[in-house]
């Protein structure tokens, strides 16, 4: 059956979303979208590094990944430049660096619109098994750090002030990020991985009343996205990434047709904030 | 769960105090956020922290609780301190779905009935299925001090409870704190801009302007000089103001002039009893000179008691 080449990604896809979705809730939830992306664009210096030590992409896009969330938790704990601008500068230099990187390595010839964008055509049987090993794997210890990874998420003083140790837990939870942008590199590429953490969680919101349920929602609707933008991939002959991307946003603004409640939340809470 | 315990106590100590800091400090950025501070809390007992805005009260109790790490002395508390904290703000995304039960049960497993008696108590029944997202400020307040205590905790470390509570349901949520007190035997850690409740109930005041600038029962806090330098003249018209002298006084820039002249900016000794050597705060110099009876604050307390009465 993973003869075909579109079954493996479609198989890939629905996996390496599955576990987005749970994960994705907590980003948005702990507003950390930008952090996201700044992962997903390190992973790309994780393929230069790959192909330059001729090493398995997966994990040295994971390993980068990880070096890089370290990283960060570290310099925001120092407190030097705001958050924002960390992760900004992180996120654009490191993808700069992939970008001039690979372009001196000559001798190799990289489709660098797949990597950017995903391409289905390069699901191997290793990357399913990767995607399913890892996937099971990170799900697995998100569910035995959930109640903690929530606490520190809800408040991280209330969480150390009763006992907790949230800093230990965000750096578990940034480990299992960099792990799920390694995965879902091929099937979504380095620029929209960001997107298939947030969007189906986002999607996911209006139809759950508790956390555990938004991100079974959201594992859920990531799942539709993949199947349905890589349908739509094959058939209309365009990039996969973009493709499961513009699925997820009609997932998400179907989400927003009863009612219109959430927009209007939106709307208020941005008007409250902002003086 | 795990519990953090940095550092021990030595046994003998083990069952008096709950939480102690010893010269404990911390520096950010360069600069001394608060600094040399001796707190001790024992079962039983509620210990109130007040000074103005940005003279470290938050920062003390994050110290004592173990949020931060002190740059200088040290923080300790005792093993399994089982700790219901309140903090001063909590900024949770619209993006997340968290009912005030959920919320309930956030470090510790609750039972249904458990959750409903803690919110009867703080006066919140009826928010139990409420979204975290839609309560006021005040029914906030309401909702964390109601999961503080469904811990049953040793040690309550409560960071502004009543910001945001209308006037009698302030009232309401003191007395409820000084039963606590007596009813769990826990010891509280309190913040607080409310004087005339803060003077009422706490056991010890401790008055912080970046150092502990004064402590000690609320009768001898509210004699003292700089409690007034900080508060004004109407804070302690309830009890008798007599003249002091001033070993040191802050100026605008947070520097320390002593009474000999000299000159520190971060002055870990500027710290002293209430009996002699007060000190004035340059910036509101003015309030020392208003000691005499103040007939309005006197009515405004009078007025309060009866308020809390009737509610």
């Amino acid at each position: 059956m993973l003869d075909d080449f579109f079954t493996r990604a479609l198989v890939a896809g629905i996996g390496v979303a599955l576990v987005a979705g749970p994960l994705g809730c907590f980003i948005i939830w702990r507003r950390m979208a930008y952090f996201g992306d700044t992962l997903s664009h390190a992973a790309l210096l994780g393929v230069t590094l790959a192909l330059l030590l001729e090493i398995n992409t997966t994990l040295a896009v994971a390993g980068v990944s990880v070096l890089v969330a370290v990283l960060l938790l570290f310099l925001r704990r120092s407190d030097t430049l705001s958050s924002d601008a960390l992760l900004g500068l992180l996120s654009h230099s490191a993808l700069a660096l992939g970008l001039v990187c690979l372009a001196f390595m000559t001798w190799v010839r990289v489709d660098l619109l797949g990597l950017l964008f995903g391409d289905i055509l390069a699901v191997t049987r290793l990357d399913i098994a990767m995607i399913y090993g890892g996937g099971g794997l990170v799900l697995c210890v998100l569910a035995l750090i959930w109640r903690r990874l929530f606490a520190a998420t809800v408040s991280a003083d209330l969480a150390a002030g009763e006992g907790q140790q949230p800093d230990r837990t965000d750096l578990v939870f940034m480990v299992l990020t960099a792990v799920v942008i390694a995965i879902s590199l091929k099937i979504i590429g380095a620029l929209l991985i960001t997107a298939l953490l947030i969007i189906p969680a986002a999607a996911a919101r209006r139809l759950s009343s508790t956390p555990e349920q938004m991100a079974v929602v959201a594992a859920l609707a990531g799942a539709a996205s993949a199947a349905g933008g890589l349908y739509a991939s094959l058939h209309y002959d365009t990039p996969s990434g973009p493709s499961i991307v513009v699925a997820a946003m009609v997932l998400f603004v179907v989400s927003l047709v009863p009612g219109g409640l959430i927009v209007r939340r939106m709307g208020a809470k941005t008007r409250g904030d902002r003086p | 769960m795990t519990e953090s315990k940095p550092e021990l106590m030595p046994a003998s100590t083990r069952e008096a105090v709950l939480v102690r800091l010893d010269k404990a400090g911390i520096r950010k950025g360069g600069d001394w956020l608060v600094r040399g501070v001796d707190l001790t809390v024992s079962p039983g007992e509620i210990v109130t922290l007040i000074g103005p805005n940005g003279s470290g009260k938050s920062t003390t109790a994050k110290l004592a609780l173990g949020i931060l790490k002190p740059s200088e002395g040290r923080a300790s508390r005792r093993p399994g301190l089982k700790v219901g904290y309140v903090p001063q703000k909590l900024a949770i995304d619209w993006t997340l779905p968290l009912s005030v039960q959920r919320f309930l049960r956030l470090t510790n497993p609750l039972s249904d009935a458990q959750c409903r008696d803690a919110l009867e108590q703080t006066g919140a029944g009826r928010l139990l299925k409420s979204e975290i997202r839609t309560l006021s400020g005040g029914e906030l307040q309401r909702v964390m001090l109601a999961r503080a205590i469904a811990r049953n905790p040793d040690l309550l470390v409560l960071d502004e409870p009543v910001q945001g509570v209308d006037y009698a349901g302030e009232i309401a949520i003191y007395d409820l704190i000084s039963e606590i007190r007596g009813s769990l035997g826990c010891g509280i850690l309190m913040i607080s801009h409310d004087l005339h409740v803060v003077m009422a109930a706490a056991d010890q005041v401790i008055c912080l302007n970046g150092h502990v600038c004064c402590r000690g029962t609320p009768s001898d806090v509210s004699q003292d000089d700089s409690y007034h330098a900080l508060f004004g003249a109407r804070a302690g018209t309830a009890l008798a103001v007599y003249e002091h002298r001033h070993d040191h006084v802050h100026l605008p820039d947070g520097k320390v002039r002593h009474a000999d002249g000299s000159l520190c900016s971060d002055c870990p000794g500027a710290h002293h009893d209430h009996t002699v050597d007060g000190h004035i705060h340059a910036a509101d110099r003015h309030a020392v000179d208003g000691n005499g009876t103040d007939g309005a604050a006197h009515n405004e307390a009078g007025k309060r008691k009866e308020l809390g009465n009737a509610g």
